[in-house]
């Protein structure tokens, strides 16, 4: 048990990791990223949205009828969504502001979604428990690795320190949209050539 | 002409998917076939046409603060706006069934192309990103409807272009750990920077 466990955990992280492996809630890692710091308050509220829907669906998983689970699912992960979204207005407005739109759109997050209809479905409460934790946190390695990137190369900050000398001039393409995609790729390319994973 | 400067700006300027990310996921999964990319194009605008409205009017009459108060003055006190999520997602998915039910009857074939896709605009996120900016911008009606259709046009002119780059990429050689969807993000970020050369575009 410990060793399945350990393996619901960490699998996320590298061999399936949600964001390069499975290629679900990409954008959310693409737009959040400018900063490490709205990463972070990003990765919490997914990754408590995505543990507790998967074990509310868990449990749920033998008294909802097939027809209208897509259904129950989405009333689920928007309940807990809004509870999030109004926790972060009350408690980190300023990040909640930054973070703008893409907070209510953790509903439509394909890890959350997928999690739910994937496993959570088929798995008793504690399985799930583990899984959407692991997931969660899968997403959020690669969101904090894009961010932390982003943040030295357009900043020379990291979580608002300066890290590069002051003389550093700062690179506004890594803070932009096109940044954001090209260092994603990068990062893919360099997940897969190290698990040699390839795609044909 | 200020809905045409908005359309621009949606369409080009800030298009919902190289500026903001909006709908990456459908994004890389069915932009490997052109036909599959231009009937998932145009569903998208069709769906974000019509939600964006539907959604405005919800949030305008019903939701937003003191919105109740066309029924009741006493009810003007109310802020229902911590209900926008789950309404608009419900007005969503009723919305793709609709589009589903219609495209089924009238053209089957470009029904059975987008297969499982169609029922998964549901959780595009452009679709509900769509509204939520809608809300946030604060566009009236017609402004919100200019928007929905040009942000649709914005995303199916992508996906489409998209198709057609990952097509000739077939025929190329690439590193064995960026095939697939490594080249298919740097590809994307090329395509935001070439976009990016609209913003200076002032109707």
């Amino acid at each position: 048990m410990a060793s399945a466990a350990k393996k619901l955990l960490m699998d996320p992280f590298s061999d399936n990791n949600p964001i390069t492996v499975q290629v679900l809630g990409i954008c959310s890692a693409l737009a959040v990223t400018v900063k490490v710091d709205t990463a972070v308050v990003m990765t919490l509220a997914l990754t408590a949205v995505v543990t507790l829907s998967n074990v509310v669906i868990s449990l749920l998983r033998n008294v909802i009828p097939s027809g209208i689970r897509m259904i129950v699912e989405m009333a689920v992960i928007a309940t807990l969504v809004i509870i999030a979204d109004q926790l972060l207005q009350a408690f980190l407005f300023d990040i909640s502001k930054q973070l703008s739109v893409f907070v209510g759109l953790i509903i439509t997050n394909c890890i959350v979604m997928g999690r739910a209809e994937a496993f959570a479905l088929q798995n008793p409460p504690k399985a799930s428990l583990l899984d959407g934790l692991g997931n969660g946190l899968g997403y959020g390695f690669v969101l904090i690795a894009v961010a932390s990137i982003r943040e030295i190369l357009g900043f020379g900050k990291w979580f608002s320190f300066q890290v590069l000398p002051d003389s550093y001039m700062g690179n506004g393409l890594a803070l932009l949209a096109p940044g954001a995609f090209i260092i994603l790729g990068l990062l893919i390319w360099a997940q897969r050539t190290i698990t040699k994973k390839v795609e044909e | 002409m200020e809905f045409l400067s908005l359309a621009i700006k949606a369409i080009f300027v800030e298009n919902i998917l190289l500026a903001y990310f909006l709908g990456m996921c459908s994004f890389l999964a069915c932009s490997k076939k052109v036909e599959t990319a231009t009937g998932l194009g145009f569903a998208v605008i069709f769906v974000l046409t019509i939600t964006l409205p539907a959604n405005w009017a919800i949030h305008h009459f019903l939701l937003a603060p003191g919105a109740l108060a066309w029924i009741n003055p006493n009810l003007g006190s109310l802020d229902l706006s911590f209900l926008n999520f789950i309404c608009f997602i419900a007005v969503i998915a009723s919305m793709v069934q609709l589009v589903e039910m219609i495209l089924d009857k009238f053209f089957p074939k470009l029904y059975h192309a987008l297969g499982i896709f169609l029922p998964l605009i549901t959780v595009n996120c452009a679709i509900l990103g769509g509204s939520l900016f809608m809300v946030e911008r604060e566009y009236g009606f017609a402004a919100s409807t200019v928007f929905g259709f040009s942000s649709g046009v914005g995303w199916a002119l992508a996906i489409c272009s998209m198709a057609a780059i990952r097509k000739k990429l077939r025929y190329s050689n690439i590193p064995p750990g960026l095939r697939g969807l490594g080249i298919t993000m740097i590809i994307t970020g090329l395509m935001a920077m070439a976009f990016m050369c609209f913003s200076g575009i002032n109707l």
